[in-house]
């Protein structure tokens, strides 16, 4: 397995298929591939494989046992035993791909390293995005104080730099990932004062069909469960911080119960003292590389746009598949079965029944989680006028509110304009979902970028090499 | 059951290297980022906002967020979630933008 952090791939023949993301599905997808005879690419923004679930320290803080903060471990060191015993994959790390280009190849220009600093293009016969989601938030008074973290920040940072924001960590939100979040946070010795979930998890009982279809799911639910109540940890459901107090950094919390449709119910709100909070509402796919080149969505139960794609994993545009979140949000064992039957489809293979039955069980799990999880129309009325909502442009909730009702603002888009939130650095990835709902416009349309990350101006100035 | 992350895992780092931050020392082990030696060392915020002065610090830890921006070694902007922190760094607080680099 090569890994070639900063050779240009120029001058060389174009490559059967470029996996764009090292996670569960792209590695997967690569490994895969490879051994069906295509010459694969396998580019990622980060320096070593396994995306977020299969995030890991860097070898240098010799970890002698990493599978303490993972479920599936042995899955993820049998793929990247493949990997290392693969010829025809090269790995190309730290490579950011900003833009993909259609044709015969296809070209994917990438900027090398965190500092973005150097380009190379890559060309690819096909193309499988596999590129992941990133959190969603939903903003709250206090939540840009220092200690104000993202659930899958506090597990991304822990597993791969072995450190906690705090030590009495409140862990909020909704969704799967915080039991996930909580369970390795008290593993690795932090307090966990309460897991605060907003939803009910009624919406659980309703699919009692894809649950049993499930076990393996059922299984590593249950195993966090186990380590929280080993823990003490309790799971308030219907609840939500809807404060975080401090002035330079988090000190304590306000958690109050919602009613069905999110909206905090007076008078019981209760005050938890603790030092960083852990907060996150479910993923949203990232799906812009290919948005941006027009490549048809579907929208999620839970009002996330994905990537709509066949039972090839074949995305509408000739020649670019999609896998895992980018197809919409289910987790690991989804994903990697995704990556499998996208690599099959693009060597024109028959696709293996057992990736086929996983696809259908862990599809129908995530829907049904999605649906679970979707944010009720209420949560914005914890929000005060001042509370910050684009966090770049420092945007308040009162101004966007102003442009929406006094403006006439109607959409994302156009609350965009007039306030400049979802303007900043994170081009809208932290904010947008929040935008949306106060426009009332959809929340459901991907909003368009043109560039899947920031790039130093000096080098929009050339066209891509 | 380890009652920290490195015990947890069973971690045996190389010796620590040693960056600034603000001109004091900090330690980082070999392999983690700046952010993540900050976070170890207790420091939670190295930036300041534009328009309210506001600290921060890193928020998504995945790269996606932009608040854990710091100067380090002179280059604004940095997002030091990603930077692996080497020995001699100077890490800085970003007070306000240093914006201009960047098309948004
Ligand atoms: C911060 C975070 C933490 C998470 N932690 C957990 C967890 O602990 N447990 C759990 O069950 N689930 C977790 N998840 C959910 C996660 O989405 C998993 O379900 C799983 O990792 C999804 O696999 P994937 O292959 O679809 O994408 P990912 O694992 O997200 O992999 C996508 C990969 O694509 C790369 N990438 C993205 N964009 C580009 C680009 N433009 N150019 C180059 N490379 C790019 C990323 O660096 C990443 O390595 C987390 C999600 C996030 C966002
Ligand atoms: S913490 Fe979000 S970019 Fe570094």
């Amino acid at each position: 397995m090569p890994t070639l952090p900063s050779e240009p791939a120029r001058g060389r023949a174009p490559y059967d298929l470029a996996v764009v993301g090292a996670g569960p599905a792209g590695l997967a997808a690569a490994v895969t591939a490879a051994e069906l005879g295509l010459r694969v690419a396998l580019l990622d923004a980060g320096p070593r494989v396994g995306g977020q679930y299969y995030r890991h320290p860097a070898p240098e803080l010799g970890a002698a046992r990493p599978d303490r903060l993972h479920h599936g471990w042995a899955v993820f060191a049998r793929l990247r035993d493949r990997l290392r015993a693969q010829p025809r994959i090269d790995h190309l790390a730290g490579h950011h791909v900003w833009a993909a280009e259609r044709g015969e190849p296809w070209r994917l220009h990438a900027t090398l390293g965190p500092d973005a600093g150097d380009r190379v293009t890559v060309e690819a016969g096909a193309v499988l995005l596999a590129t992941g989601a990133y959190e969603r938030q939903l903003p709250f008074p206090g939540w840009t104080l220092p200690g104000v973290v993202t659930a899958g920040g506090a597990q991304a940072m822990l597993k791969a730099g072995l450190v906690l924001p705090g030590r009495r960590i409140v862990v909020a939100g909704s969704g799967p990932l915080l039991l996930a979040a909580a369970s390795s946070l008290v593993s690795a010795g932090a307090a966990v004062p309460a897991v605060v979930e907003a939803g009910s998890y009624l919406g659980y009982a309703r699919g009692v069909a894809a649950l049993a279809a499930n076990p393996a799911k059922l299984v590593e639910g249950a195993q966090h469960g186990t380590v929280l109540l080993r823990h003490g940890v309790r799971l308030r459901r219907s609840s939500a911080v809807i404060e975080a107090h401090g002035t330079d950094r988090v000190t304590a919390v306000t958690v109050a119960r919602l009613d069905a449709d999110w909206r905090p119910v007076p008078g019981t709100e209760r005050r938890i003292g603790c030092d960083a909070v852990a907060i996150g509402h479910g993923l949203v796919p990232q799906i812009e590389l290919a948005t941006e080149l027009g490549a048809a969505t579907r929208t999620v139960p839970d009002g996330t746009v994905a990537l709509a794609v066949d039972g090839e994993q074949r995305t509408s545009l000739p020649g670019l598949w999609a896998a895992g979140e980018t197809c919409g949000v289910g987790g690991a064992d989804l994903a990697l079965a995704e990556g499998v039957l996208a690599a099959y489809a693009v060597a024109g293979r028959p696709a293996p029944r057992g990736a086929l039955v996983r696809r259908r069980r862990r599809r129908a799990f995530a829907e049904l989680m999605a649906a679970a999880h979707a944010p009720g129309v209420g949560w914005t009325d914890w929000l005060t006028p001042e509370t910050d909502v684009c966090r770049c442009e420092e945007v308040p909730a009162g101004r966007i509110r102003e442009a929406v009702e006094e403006l006439g603002a109607g959409d994302a888009r156009t609350v965009k304009l007039l306030t400049r939130a979802g303007m900043g650095w994170c081009q809208g990835r932290m904010c947008g979902a929040a935008v949306a709902c106060l426009a009332g416009g959809p929340t459901d349309r991907p909003d368009s970028r043109p560039l899947s990350c920031p790039v130093p101006l000096a080098q929009l100035a050339e066209p891509p090499a | 059951m380890g009652r920290n992350p490195l015990d947890l895992v069973g971690a045996e780092p190389g010796p620590a290297r040693t960056f600034t931050f603000d001109g004091r020392p900090v330690p980082a082990l070999p392999g983690q980022t700046i952010a993540a030696a900050l976070w170890a060392d207790g420091v939670l915020a190295w930036r300041t906002t534009r328009v309210g002065g506001r600290p921060r610090g890193a928020f998504c830890g995945i790269g996606a967020c932009f608040d854990c921006l710091a100067t380090v070694n002179g280059r604004p902007n940095q997002r030091t979630c990603l930077l692996p922190a080497e020995a001699g760094d100077t890490v800085t607080t970003q007070e306000g933008h240093g914006h201009a680099d960047l098309a948004v």
